[in-house]
């Protein structure tokens, strides 16, 4: 029984040594070397735009289900086809170009940002032995990699010469510089218990306890976990952080300009990012690939489905935030709460029984009592303005 | 021998990018030019093995600096993508400082000798070590940099901050 079990777990990573061990048989070693890289790039290459169409059809089901209809369900079973005829129309569909626009710019920006989306993934540890490239700083790449997507982004909205599209490129900008520093100061804490920056090491540090140790049962884990999942979604701009594509304010922000398969590689990247953000966030604080029974690349693809279905459940629910309301949320709120919890960790390193447990959560509500308290809106006093007689 | 011709492929590209950051007229241009040169020294670290350094400059440099630089350009009036000439009547005699400078340069580093010893091409520095070291060795300039910077903060929140409104009567 755990023989069966053991082959499902590693049947992708068996399934590739086999490959390459058929044609170490007639092929010298370098090449073999070079068609390992390849049977990587090729399936990290077809992994996101797959992962990315149907989570667009994931998204407009639930989407249906949480609005009180159905979602698509024309196309094939359950809507099964949808994407692909998406896919169609998006390459079918007239590329306009505005006339005044930065053309060069206008064509690269769409194409430059799905490079960053991708070159994520390379870190991203899909299962035990299944991290493409094991870096021995994952988690600092990841965090200089996501850091470029504001170009792109700011580049289309510039190069399109539309004020709507400059104004989404403009809080853009604004919004990912807020909330990327908390969201790397969130990942402190994780960091500096697994004493390591590879990914690999981080989910290996969080194994034990029948592959139930992960760091979300810590309060500093739980803490860390909905800071970097809440900075998460606004770094892909997805509601209720979608300001940069406001469609109520901004047309679609900085895509307005945009049609056809330039569009829907805006959109690929979007996806891809959440994607990856929610599988980084479970690899960070929910174990990664540990867990009991299951293969462990279920375990982790299972995790990270549950993090989007979160993500989709929030769009559903809450309506956009205000600019000032945002920024201050980054700014007074997240960011002075993370530099608690990374506190909170170092102490934890030394002491972990129940006093520990109970210090902490004390420490947690005073300082998140004080926050919501120093953050109370500020209600300006009625005015009356009496009709002139 | 293909390491070597990528190397200086990418060293190419990086020059050009370079020059366009001096000549080109748009602004915008030059910003993203920055960012791909930028981009391509990242590049030559991770070619020479250093994956950390190459890390935080794409952190820092492309994701701060540059980011921080399209700030100050949306401040601007050149965001409506103005072009402005970047030479004027001094650019010979510049031209003419800039290649005594090379010159010096070439100079200095044709007579330093540089050392390959057996110790340098095993050194391998970690981010273990660099991490043991700033906060061993280097703690002291650590904590004044710090300093430093939490000074520069509060300037510019000082600098920012407009005056109370005077009451009115």
């Amino acid at each position: 029984m755990t023989k069966i079990l053991e082959f499902i777990d590693s049947i992708f990573v068996a399934a590739k040594a086999w490959i390459l061990c058929l044609l170490g048989h007639f092929l010298p070693a370098w090449i073999v070397v070079l068609v390992s890289i390849t049977i990587s790039g090729v399936v990290i290459l077809c992994l996101g735009p797959v992962i990315m169409m149907y989570l667009t059809l994931l998204e407009r089901k639930l989407i249906g289900r949480i609005q009180n209809r159905y979602g698509p369900n024309r196309v094939g079973i359950w809507g099964l086809l949808q994407p692909i005829a998406d896919g169609i129309k998006m390459f079918t569909k007239e590329d306009i170009v505005p006339a005044n626009a930065d053309k060069v710019i206008h064509l690269l920006a769409p194409i430059a940002i799905v490079v960053p989306a991708l070159m994520i993934f390379l870190v991203v540890p899909f299962g035990k032995g299944m991290t493409t490239v094991n870096l021995n700083i994952g988690l600092l790449y990841f965090i200089a990699v996501s850091s470029i997507t504001i170009l792109p982004i700011f580049m289309g909205s510039w190069a399109s010469r539309n004020k709507y599209s400059l104004l989404g490129g403009m809080r853009t900008a604004a919004q990912m510089i807020s909330y990327e520093i908390p969201m790397t100061l969130a990942v402190v804490p994780a960091i500096m218990m697994s004493q390591s920056l590879a990914t690999n090491a981080i989910v290996l540090a969080q194994a034990g306890g029948h592959g139930l140790n992960w760091f979300i049962f810590t309060p500093w884990g739980i803490v860390g976990f909905i800071i970097f999942f809440l900075c998460a979604t606004a770094e892909c701009n997805r509601p209720p952080f979608d300001l940069p594509e406001a469609e109520s304010e901004l047309v679609a922000g900085f895509h307005t300009e945009y049609s056809g398969m330039k569009f829907a590689l805006f959109y690929m990247a979007e996806y891809m990012n959440a994607f990856t953000l929610c599988g980084i966030a479970a690899t960070l604080f929910l174990g990664g690939w540990q867990g009991p029974f299951l293969p462990s690349w279920l375990w982790f693809f299972g995790k990270t489905f549950i993090l989007i279905c979160v993500m989709i459940w929030f769009r559903g629910t809450f309506p956009r935030f205000r600019v000032d309301h945002l920024m201050a949320f980054a700014w007074k709120f997240l960011l002075p709460l993370t530099l608690i919890n990374i506190l909170l960790t170092a102490l934890w390193q030394f002491t972990s029984n129940l006093a520990a447990w109970c210090g902490s959560i004390l420490v947690l509500g005073i300082s998140l009592w004080t926050l919501v308290k120093l953050n109370r809106t500020f209600v300006p006093e009625k005015r009356h303005y009496p009709l002139e007689s | 021998m293909a390491a070597k011709f990528g190397t200086y492929a990418v060293m190419a590209v990086i020059l050009i990018f370079a020059l366009g950051v001096v000549t080109l007229r748009n602004i915008f241009h030059c910003a993203l030019c920055l960012a791909a040169a930028l981009i391509g020294t990242a590049v030559l670290y991770v070619a020479f093995r250093a994956e950390y350094l190459a890390a935080i400059q794409i952190l820092l440099y492309v994701g701060a600096v540059v980011t921080l630089i399209i700030f100050a350009i949306m401040l601007t009036e050149h965001l409506a993508g103005k072009t402005v000439r970047q030479n004027n009547s001094q650019s010979p005699l510049a031209i003419a400082g800039l290649l005594g400078f090379v010159a010096l340069l070439t100079v200095v580093i044709l007579k330093t000798p540089w050392p390959v010893t057996q110790t340098a091409l095993k050194a391998k520095v970690s981010v273990m070590a660099l991490g043991e070291a700033l906060m061993g060795t280097y703690v002291f300039p650590f904590e004044v940099i710090s300093i430093i910077l939490i000074a520069a903060l509060i300037g510019t929140v000082v600098i920012a901050k407009k005056d109370a409104p005077e009451e009115r009567l």
